[in-house]
């Protein structure tokens, strides 16, 4: 059995460990920002000289470190689009606004280890130049947003946060901003609209790109809670160090979200690519229920495309001597990371992995999902708008037993009139893509 | 003719009495209102905050309530209203004393909420079949589904005011619902 590779849970949920600053302090918090803060200006060989703050940036980039909030897009390149000769202010934003379905892995640290976070986070803003920052957390994270809050204040009491830190002459604030129950707003530009003050309609790109025209027309990043704890070890270790977690392509550790229909559900921190679904689901998360068979999984957030128990899949392997081979895997064989689930047709998202056992009706479990996208769709794009309401309205006629022959080929057409950039944001294929996926894997099922 | 100008009698009679009730914020809460305020190179980004911060003293937004926010953020009230009308949590009437918020999303109807749901309808006298958020009469208690609370490892989840309850079995939300009657 795989073990897990706690290094953002290293402290979580050990007996005695508490979300104050004494607690972290004991357990060496906030040694990685002294180490970071102190980083000297070295000379490369071409001659350019690389300050501070921009070889933090350089380990964060060899780090080869992917978001970790659902897109994967590696957190290095996303910081290199910051344009640091600018006479704007630079903004980051840490996304706390934790709703992708069967995601709970900020929450836990959040709550149990709210000084990590705000150590990457500061790490970040310094490597980016950064004196104003915000944390959007979810609006129903109340005792989330209260213990951040002490948490903020405890650093800025020690000299971690506020102005000159650690007599540095680096000037830092960090404020908190309450989202108010929309799901919209976990999507960065929607994000940073709600964080205007306006509703959270994604923007369109080109041109508002948040490295370019983010908050208040500056450049922003926007980071995942996960993705800014994962900095923090990134500077630890160095970003060769890192990179050599998890795989080439998806390096470093992942906390894997496991729900559904398993004895153990919970939260499980991997190195990425080093364990299969089915370990993850047998070793990790207890198994299936007595007597019961797999049927499927969603693999990473509701927005992922399922996967059928009983597929096969192909995957490419390099070998040492470089030569690639295809070799045939089992659902319960991929292992969890990127490459691997993209080439089995669908993603790792969030890491959100929610089990479906052989008592799962099809219909409900999409009704569910297209009910929650119809809910969430923030209106602004027709295709998105309409659509995911009549999906929605389709699936629970079909759950309430009054189905038509034509019902799935209905699903479908709708769905794939969404998907394909028809929309602003990616809210388009994530409510297409879950019904695209079951209604063509489990058809016999959606013919009323 | 005559009607419309009745209409617009009877309009100017509401406002003067909308007005006659002077809507006024505590001193303390005025307070924190301001220093959210300061967090923001913008006025405009406190929105939301201060709305949070009103919801949280009055129970919900009255037109009123959105009125002085737009005053106090330099803001037209439109431009509070389509965030009252937009997010979920922000109510523009009131909710009970207690609010309870099952989560809805995959992982928890999974584990049983639309059976913790009915319960909890059932008991306080609620339409089961409803999604939306339905109050008792008496002001006491609401019920509502809500999209994922991420607690999908402890399903079924769900709110009562703001706190978050994990594995609510029927039984658990009795005795969830007995603390607060005591209360």
């Amino acid at each position: 059995m795989p073990d897990e590779y706690r290094l953002i849970l290293k402290h979580i949920d050990a007996p005695g460990y508490a979300p104050d600053i004494d607690t972290y302090l004991r357990h060496d918090g906030y040694a990685d920002l002294k180490k970071a803060l102190a980083l000297p200006p070295i000379t490369l060989p071409a001659g350019a000289v690389l300050d501070g703050p921009a070889r933090i940036r350089n380990e964060v980039r060899l780090s080869g470190l992917r978001g970790r909030g659902g897109a994967g897009f590696p957190a290095g390149t996303k910081w290199s689009f910051i344009d640091h000769k600018t006479t704007k202010p630079i903004y980051l934003i840490c996304n706390a606004d934790e709703s992708e379905p069967g995601t709970f892995k900020d929450r836990q640290i959040i709550h149990k280890d709210p000084h990590q976070l705000l150590e990457g986070m500061i790490i970040a803003c310094y490597a980016n130049d950064v004196h104003l920052a915000y944390i959007y957390i979810r609006g129903e994270f109340i005792p989330g947003a209260r213990l951040l809050q002490r948490a903020l204040d405890e650093a800025r009491a020690h000299h971690f946060l506020g102005p000159n830190i650690l007599g540095s002459g680096y000037n830092l604030e960090i404020h908190i901003h309450r989202g108010a129950g929309a799901y919209i707003c976990g999507e960065e530009t929607g994000l940073i609209e709600s964080l205007e003050g306006k509703r959270p309609y994604p923007r369109i790109k080109p041109p508002y790109y948040p490295a370019v025209l983010g908050l208040y027309g500056c450049p922003t990043i926007v980071n995942n809670v996960e993705t800014l704890c994962a900095v923090k070890h990134v500077v630890a270790m160095g970003g060769a160090a890192y990179a050599q977690l998890g795989t080439p392509t998806d390096p470093g550790t992942r906390i894997v979200c496991v729900s559904g229909h398993v004895r153990k559900p919970g939260y499980f921190e991997i190195q990425i690519g080093q364990v299969t679904l089915g370990q993850l689901v047998s070793d990790f998360a207890g198994g299936l229920r007595d007597g019961r068979k797999l049927k499927a999984i969603i693999p990473g957030g509701s927005s992922a495309k399922i996967l059928r128990a009983g597929e096969k899949y192909k995957l490419k392997t390099k070998r040492p001597d470089g030569r690639e081979i295809e070799r045939e895997v089992a659902l319960l064989d991929l292992p969890y990371d990127a490459e691997s689930l993209s080439a089995a047709g669908s993603m790792c998202g969030s890491a959100a992995v929610i089990v479906l056992d052989d008592s799962a009706d099809m219909v409900s479990v999409l009704a569910n999902i297209s009910e929650f996208y119809a809910h969430e769709s923030c209106g602004q794009c027709t295709p998105c708008r309409e659509g995911s309401l009549w999906m929605s309205k389709a699936l629970a006629r079909l759950a309430r037993g009054q189905g038509r022959q034509q019902d799935a080929d209905y699903l479908l057409h709708i769905a794939n009139n969404i998907s394909g950039g028809r929309t602003i944001c990616a809210f388009g294929e994530a409510c297409a893509w879950p019904v695209q996926s079951t209604v063509a894997k489990f058809k016999d099922e959606f013919t009323g | 003719m005559k009607e419309t100008e009745k209409d617009r009698e009877r309009q100017t009679m509401d406002a003067k009495q909308q007005h006659a009730i002077p809507f006024t914020v505590p001193a303390n809460i005025e307070a924190a209102i301001d220093e959210l305020i300061t967090h923001y190179p913008q006025k405009r980004s406190a929105s939301l905050m201060v709305l949070h911060a009103l919801q949280e003293h009055l129970g919900y937004l009255p037109e009123t309530a959105l009125e002085w926010a737009a005053l106090k953020l330099g803001l037209e009230p439109i431009n509070l209203y389509e965030l009252a009308t937009f997010y979920p949590m922000l109510r523009r009437k009131p909710m009970g004393q207690f609010q309870f918020k099952v989560c809805r999303t995959l992982s928890c109807a999974l584990a049983g909420s639309a059976t913790l749901h009915e319960h909890l309808c059932r008991k306080l006298g609620l339409n089961p079949d409803s999604h939306e958020p339905q109050c008792t009469p008496d002001g006491r208690f609401s019920v509502e589904y809500v999209e994922c609370l991420a607690g999908c490892h402890t399903a079924p989840v769900l709110m009562c005011n703001e706190d978050l309850y994990e594995n609510v079995t029927p039984e658990k939300a009795d005795e969830i619902l007995g603390r607060c009657k005591k209360d």
